[in-house]
């Protein structure tokens, strides 16, 4: 290497990127969207739902401590943790499908950090401008107006970057009670941890990173790219188009030139800093702002929209050829959505088919194995079973215990004169039961016998039962 | 004037190393995150400073808050111990025979009594509690000194046979001394007879007397045993040392003397109600 060259910088700057104001069909949807997506997430935790005396009467709840998930009329027990895990299956599928049909669609439109990021800009282009004046600014010295400017914006993302934070430990407790420790200072340290956490993640992340988390800290851009295919629609430059471009001249568009007239319009709203005139680009998150940037300049030369537009990659091949691209709906719809689509509904209707057919009560039966029998001084023999027994109503109920089985076994409850307990609301209670079969019996001489146990909740006659085995002498 | 499309992304930058010909792209990472880096660096040492860190000839740099793993355990002993001082002074004062009427003190004294019990008790009567050969199975309906649960905290309390005074005591005699094999044989078969075992009738026969005579005193006339003395039962099913006739045979010729500590030594008044509370509800309490 000669000594004249120095070597390429290893890091780079992050370059600041000022996003201007624009207006057009897909940023009205963009605010809609984050207009429902904030007032979901900040609202949520304020509804109530009754669920009478024993349970919180908070809509949407997840009660770590009592091991609850709360969503209005439905109730998840720990152990019904597979309905979490048939919606994350469903996200996942979901993802496939939206990805396989529109691209970075999530990127682009449901992701917080593009939701947060983008009312952050609008604070900021509410505070100091649009995008030539906030060059501009950022350009000057640190003078008394900008200070000022500058704290208002900050205060303003710290509000929200609070609310947020504060929102999200709703989740978690009673939001009224919450609300009024946190104010009081009497809120546990772990609330004002994750609050002060979330209060730092969203200000930053939102403030200052913006872009540099989507292009370097986030998973998801490489892993949809690679579930993208040629009928994906993307955001795209109609280049055969477009090119050659060139300025307007007196306000007339020279008939030899393509229709881009480099008005930069793309470039200056994107909030990614990048340019889509170079094609399709690992940062673009597809949130359509370009087109509507251009199609307002498109309007105003007289051209036709779409210079850029949502395009399927096999819609390039036709139209370089001259060709008509499809509708878009032949894009949408066709058999990997499908399927995709099939999937997710089957998996939804799984879903919903068991959170109707589960019981309101519950039984599980562990034998317990040491030791696995005892001899009692009649030389009967003793199995000693650990049975939970869960009452998922909201009143306590009395649940009445007995055993099937071919052998003469008879049963008994540890501290229960009878066969029936009470168990309290809404929770699991764990109950010792006995199994004693006759001195000599069959069932005492064999190695094991099934037994199923059942289970009757009194009040509402409903029942459960569980298999399980009775262990004899063997000889 | 037109211009091509630009063809920045075309021509990537190179590191401007060169290999025999072959060029590295340079894809430079953010400026933020080699800061990071540094500030991770920094982070580093001052944590190593802050905690326990560099080795020593013995042990390690204390570091300046002071803070150790074993600190953390002992004071969080401490914070259980502050918070349960309450329902431990109740349970230590408890009338044990009413304790099911306070649910949530019986809860307490059966978890706190299955700890006490894997601490201290397992060792000779088994995690399950079903014993061994000579020491007894907690788990079934036989007790040899009660099993009714103040009997128990009694027994949990001052032992058997051990040193101290308050323990439950008795000795049996050491047949082989007083009678002779050919006796012994016979109140064998006695007793084999009297638990529902195969016996030799003739044998048992001349063996009832001399039980009346020698073991009677203890273990009843009936042979059911005595709570005061600690004397089995011998006419049920469950034996501490074996209910086989040598076993038997080898009992009554040299005796047996199975001993507990007094557990009230080493456990507070609570731990040892706590403990037999456990050992009232693992199935065979009276």
């Amino acid at each position: 290497m000669s000594s004249e060259e120095r070597p390429a910088s290893l890091y780079a700057p992050q370059e600041p990127i000022f996003p201007r104001r624009v207006k057009g069909r897909f940023r009205t949807l963009k605010w809609w969207i984050m207009a429902i997506t904030l007032g979901i997430y900040y609202i949520t935790p304020w509804i109530r739902w009754d669920r009478g005396p024993n349970l919180p009467d908070q809509a949407v709840l997840v009660d770590l401590a009592g091991r609850r998930f709360f969503f209005f009329w439905i109730e998840i027990w720990p152990q019904e943790f597979y309905f979490v895990a048939g919606l994350l299956i469903m996200a996942g599928l979901g993802l496939f499908l939206f990805t396989s049909a529109l691209g970075r669609v999530w990127c682009g439109y449901a992701c917080p950090q593009t939701v947060w990021t983008d009312l952050f800009i609008l604070v900021e282009r509410w505070i100091e401008g649009d995008r030539n004046a906030r060059v501009r600014l950022w350009k000057s010295r640190w003078d008394f107006r900008k200070i000022r400017l500058r704290l208002a914006k900050w205060t303003i993302w710290l509000l929200i970057a609070m609310a947020t934070g504060g929102a999200w430990v709703f989740y978690f407790a009673d939001a009224p009670t919450l609300a009024r420790d946190l104010v009081t200072l009497n809120a546990h340290p772990v609330a004002y941890t994750t609050v002060g956490l979330l209060t730092f993640t969203t200000f930053v992340f939102g403030g200052f990173l913006r872009e540099q988390i989507c292009i370097y800290m986030c998973p998801w851009p490489r892993i949809q790219a690679a579930m993208m295919d040629e009928d994906t629609l993307t955001v795209a430059y109609r280049e055969w188009r477009g090119e050659p471009r060139g300025k307007l001249r007196k306000g007339k568009l020279d008939p030899n030139q393509g229709d881009c007239i480099d008005c930069m319009a793309c470039v200056n709203v994107c909030p990614m800093g990048i340019d889509i005139r170079d094609g399709q680009q690992m940062e673009c998150i597809t949130c359509a702002l370009c087109i509507d940037a251009c199609d307002e300049v498109m309007d105003k030369i007289g051209k036709p929209r779409g210079l850029i537009d949502y395009m399927a990659f096999t819609d390039e091949k036709i139209e370089r050829e001259g060709g008509k691209a499809p509708s878009i709906w032949k894009h949408v719809f066709r058999p990997r959505t499908m399927i995709y689509t099939a999937l997710w509904s089957a998996f939804g209707i799984g879903l919903i088919v068991a959170l109707f057919v589960r019981p309101e009560i519950d039984m599980s039966v562990a034998p317990v194995r040491n030791p696995q029998y005892v001899i009692l001084s009649d030389g009967s023999i003793r199995n000693t079973y650990d049975v939970r027994l869960r009452n998922k109503n909201g009143e306590d109920r009395v649940f009445e215990l007995s055993i099937v089985s071919d052998q003469p076994l008879t049963m008994r409850l540890e501290g229960e004169e009878g066969l029936s307990v009470t168990v309290p609301a809404d929770s699991t209670k764990r109950q010792r039961v006995y199994i004693v079969a006759p001195p000599d019996s069959p069932a005492a001489r064999a190695e094991r016998v099934p037994v199923r146990i059942w289970v009757e909740d009194t009040t509402s006659g409903e029942r459960a039962y569980n298999d399980t085995v009775f262990n004899g002498r063997g000889k | 004037m037109a211009r091509k499309p630009e063809k920045k992304k075309q021509e990537p930058e190179t590191t401007g190393h060169s290999w025999d010909g072959i060029e590295e792209y340079n894809n430079p990472l953010p400026r933020w995150w080699l800061w990071i880096f540094y500030l991770t660096i920094i982070w580093g040492i001052g944590y190593t400073i802050a905690y326990p860190a560099w080795p020593l000839i013995n042990g390690a740099t204390p570091g300046l808050l002071g803070w150790s793993s074993r600190g953390e355990v002992a004071e969080e002993i401490q914070r259980f111990k502050e918070k349960n001082a309450e329902i431990e002074a109740k349970l230590a004062s408890a009338d044990l025979t009413r304790l099911s009427e306070d649910p949530e003190l019986m809860s307490y004294a059966i978890n706190a009594g299955a700890a006490v019990f894997r601490t201290n008790c397992i060792q000779c009567h088994g995690a399950g509690g079903q014993g061994a050969v000579g020491f007894p199975n907690l788990l079934d309906d036989d007790w040899l000194w009660g099993g009714d649960i103040e009997s128990i905290a009694y027994t949990v309390r001052n032992g058997i046979r051990n040193e101290t005074d308050d323990a439950r005591y008795s000795e049996m005699p050491k047949f082989g001394e007083i009678l002779e094999e050919e006796e012994i044989d016979q109140v064998v078969n006695y007793v084999l007879s009297i638990s529902g075992q195969e016996y030799d009738a003739e044998q048992a026969a001349l063996g009832a007397p001399i039980f009346e005579e020698n073991c009677a005193a203890c273990h009843g006339v009936d042979g059911k045993g005595n709570r005061d003395f600690g004397a089995p039962n011998l006419t049920d099913a469950i034996w501490l040392y074996g209910g086989d006739p040598e076993t038997i045979k080898e009992t009554v010729t040299y005796s047996r003397f199975g001993v507990m500590p007094a557990m009230g030594l080493r456990l507070s008044d609570a731990q040892v109600n706590a403990v037999a509370a456990y050992v009232h509800q693992l199935g065979g309490g009276e």
